[in-house]
């Protein structure tokens, strides 16, 4: 096939795709309107709440490992003190909202994609439809919503916890006084490293939500399809965190 | 009451549906049998609407089948999928009363859910199970009673007895014929069970290549000049 023709199918192919991604977030979005308090519920705690864990000890042992890192990489130049506010600068700008979101990433659109899949592929969102139900509404709309809700807050909580993780260390293996270690650790911190780590949460954590609502909603050919559609999902929000975070810390910073 | 004319429809380059034309009157019901892979199901999807015709009409009281009009004939619509597609993650009464939850409180909708299932012959300890405890012939009866919760015009059934034993299909089949004489709701079903044909219909209508190739009464199947029909009522295969 002609180089030139192949390039614009792909083109094309990718325009149409990016289009339908785009009108299936919009329609998920405004379908949260008139609210459903308890569908919305249901997935703030599926989402945000069961995964405290999970976040919670991937800032932990990140926190402390950061901490170990700078130390050890700071010595060489006499910059070991930095620690502290390195630590909290990095866990809220960065490994807060990245891990954090790959985390929610790994558990939350597997779940949600295997759950719709597996919908999808048993008629239930057939079933929805004749029901006189808008399956968008009913199924995407409160997963969208629950997830760019709750994984700022993740991140936030996640953000503590990294930085606890880093005291941790600082104070039990590397010699660092407990109040100053705090109190460098707030003292560099501003306002504006905390706010962007909570908006890329709330960016990632639509992410995960659209990407395993997509591909749950559009799986197809059985239990091999709810499986694809599962690896996809995790694949496809991964990658939309790594590329939201490049884009977001060029426009933030 | 619903009348469908020139229905075609393509999946890429394969035909499925050829220019069906098909009309259902108030209170009857339509047995639509066929050959696996014939369009059985595409015909029931592009009714219900969970697939877009390529070319067609579909009527309801003389009105196409778009915008409000489809809003009020799914409102008075059931169906029951093949595999009773109950919402996994909902307790059966919910499953049953979810359409009656969106216009009355819980209670009341707990209430006709249980007087439901009760028509199709199950107990009031379903209702707090989840569909993953029921053995798959309870599933499809409580598939049933959500079909008919509300009270539906119309009923459609996706091959009601595919799964099931002789005894529970022919229990379905009994419980699909009682509830459509009782409510006067019209009926189409999709099967290739001659025993449901004979059990469930007031007419047949055989589609085959993607087009009706014959209709009629069931005791007129016998005796029909198509000798393809004859092959398939008696299930007898030639090479």
């Amino acid at each position: 096939m002609n180089p030139v023709r192949l390039i614009g199918r792909l083109v094309i192919a990718l325009t149409r795709q990016t289009g339908r991604v785009a009108i299936f977030a919009g329609r998920g979005l405004a379908g949260i309107v008139p609210l459903q308090p308890d569908l919305l519920l249901r997935q703030i705690m599926q989402i945000g709440w069961l995964s405290l864990p999970v976040v919670g000890l991937t800032a932990l042992f990140t926190g402390a490992a950061l901490a170990l890192q700078l130390h050890s990489g700071g010595q060489r130049f006499q910059a070991g003190d930095v620690v502290p506010a390195v630590v909290a600068i990095g866990m809220a700008r960065e490994l807060g909202p990245v891990l954090g979101g790959l985390m929610v990433a790994a558990r939350v659109a597997s779940s949600i994609a295997a759950e719709l899949g597996t919908m999808r592929v048993s008629e239930q969102i057939d079933a929805l439809v004749t029901l006189s139900t808008d399956p968008i509404r009913w199924l995407v709309s409160p997963r969208l919503w629950a997830a760019a809700l709750t994984v700022p807050l993740l991140v936030g909580v996640g953000d503590i916890i990294g930085i606890m993780g880093g005291w941790l260390v600082g104070v039990n293996v590397l010699g660092f006084n407990s109040a100053a270690y705090l109190s460098n650790s707030w003292a560099y911190l501003e306002s504006w490293d905390v706010v962007s780590g909570l908006i890329k949460g709330a960016v990632f954590g639509l992410i995960v939500a659209l990407s395993g609502c997509w591909f749950g909603m559009h799986a197809g050919g059985g239990a091999a399809g709810v499986g694809r559609a599962t690896t996809n999902a995790v694949v496809g929000a991964s990658i939309g965190i790594l590329a939201a975070n490049f884009i977001l810390t060029g426009l933030f910073f | 009451m619903l009348r469908i004319r020139g229905l075609t429809k393509h999946f890429g380059a394969k035909k499925v549906l050829d220019g069906v034309d098909l009309d259902l009157a108030r209170g009857e019901s339509l047995v639509v049998i066929g050959g696996s892979g014939t369009g059985k199901s595409v015909l029931l999807r592009c009714v219900l609407g969970l697939e877009r015709p390529d070319h067609g009409q579909i009527l309801w009281q003389g009105q196409p089948l778009a915008g409000r009009n489809r809003d009020a004939f799914m409102q008075g619509s059931g169906m029951l999928f093949q595999h009773a597609a109950l919402f996994d993650s909902l307790p059966i009464w919910r499953n049953v009363a979810f359409r009656l939850l969106k216009t009355m409180p819980a209670a009341p909708a707990r209430r006709i859910a249980i007087d439901k299932l009760a028509r199709v012959g199950l107990g009031p300890e379903v209702a707090d199970l989840h569909p993953a405890e029921l053995s798959g012939g309870m599933r499809k009866r409580a598939a049933l009673a959500r079909a008919i919760a509300a009270d539906p015009q119309v009923i459609f059934f996706d091959e009601p007895t595919t799964g099931l034993d002789p005894i529970r299909a022919a229990r379905i089949n009994a419980l699909i014929r009682g509830i459509v004489r009782e409510t006067g709701a019209t009926a189409i079903t999709i099967t290739h069970d001659m025993t449901s044909v004979h059990a469930i219909a007031d007419r047949v209508a055989l589609l085959d290549q993607g087009r009706i190739r014959w209709q009629g009464q069931p005791g007129q199947m016998d005796s029909a000049p198509d000798a393809y029909l004859r092959d398939f009522t008696r299930g007898i295969w030639r090479e």
